[in-house]
């Protein structure tokens, strides 16, 4: 069975996750459940979602992603993702979602953007 | 060529991978581009996601059922559940239009069907379920292009 696998890693204060495998409505909520409980867990401000290994996403990540967005915003922080594979680059661009996230090419990238605005 | 299959199971989030991998590789006989396999596959996803969250509202022991039909480079994709039904299919269709905020849905769903087939109709009556039939025209195949 397909799945989906999640990487999160702290670097100083952001937080990076890394996911891979199929991001679909069934494996939806448990990157909602464990993205959401890292960020309150670790009082996280600033947020990098990085999509280099997903191979599969629907628009139930584009919620995912939607509502990390709104966590985040409300505790006045900030959130890029980055290495967007170009069919899932059409969801995020169809719905408006770069209008609200930042984008980076790299991680490396990200971290250097989000990093700017660390103490 | 013409060709035709059909698919029936039960409502549940583990077949939304099983229902877009299966009728990609129905499809596949087209030998369709990477782009196209992946509107397929996503587009598969949506409303198989649409009639189990939203038709059936998580109920498991809701069938739904998938028909595709192949004829030349032409897929009909046809989706259908015996779920709740829409009330305003116009409102639906708007994107991010949801229902279920709460649950995060995106609300993207059927803007992603228009936008990645070439044709969308959705039959729907509150009570009576959904119906979601979907048309594109595959490029030609290499081996008739040689």
């Amino acid at each position: 069975m397909v799945g989906l696998d999640l990487d999160l890693e702290m670097i100083r204060n952001v937080l990076c996750v890394r996911l891979s495998g199929e991001l679909d409505d069934h494996t939806a909520d448990y990157v909602r459940e464990r993205v959401s409980h890292a960020i309150e867990r670790h009082q996280v401000k600033y947020l990098i979602m990085n999509f280099e290994k997903l191979e599969f996403m629907d628009s139930s990540g584009l919620g995912v992603v939607l509502g990390r967005y709104k966590q985040i915003k409300r505790r006045n922080g900030e959130m890029i993702v980055c290495a967007v594979p170009p069919a899932i680059k059409r969801l995020f661009s169809m719905s408006g979602l770069f209008k609200l996230v930042g984008y980076e090419e790299t991680e490396k990238a990200a971290l250097q953007k989000i990093g700017g605005k660390v103490s | 060529m013409k060709n035709e299959m059909h698919l029936q199971f039960r409502a549940l989030s583990q077949n939304e991978s099983f229902a877009r991998v299966t009728v990609a590789a129905f499809v596949a006989q087209l030998d369709p581009t990477m782009d196209e396999l992946t509107e397929i596959k996503t587009v598969v996803s949506e409303a198989v996601t649409n009639a189990i969250i939203h038709g059936y509202e998580k109920d498991e022991d809701g069938m739904i059922d998938i028909t595709v039909k192949i004829d030349g480079q032409l897929v009909e994709i046809i989706i259908r559940d015996q779920g709740v039904g829409i009330e305003n299919i116009e409102e639906a269709k708007q994107p991010l239009f949801t229902t279920k905020p709460e649950l995060e849905r995106s609300g993207m769903g059927f803007t992603i069907m228009e936008n990645f087939m070439d044709e969308m109709t959705v039959e729907s009556k509150p009570g009576c379920g959904t119906t979601v039939r979907l048309k594109k025209q595959l490029s030609k195949t290499k081996a008739m292009s040689n």
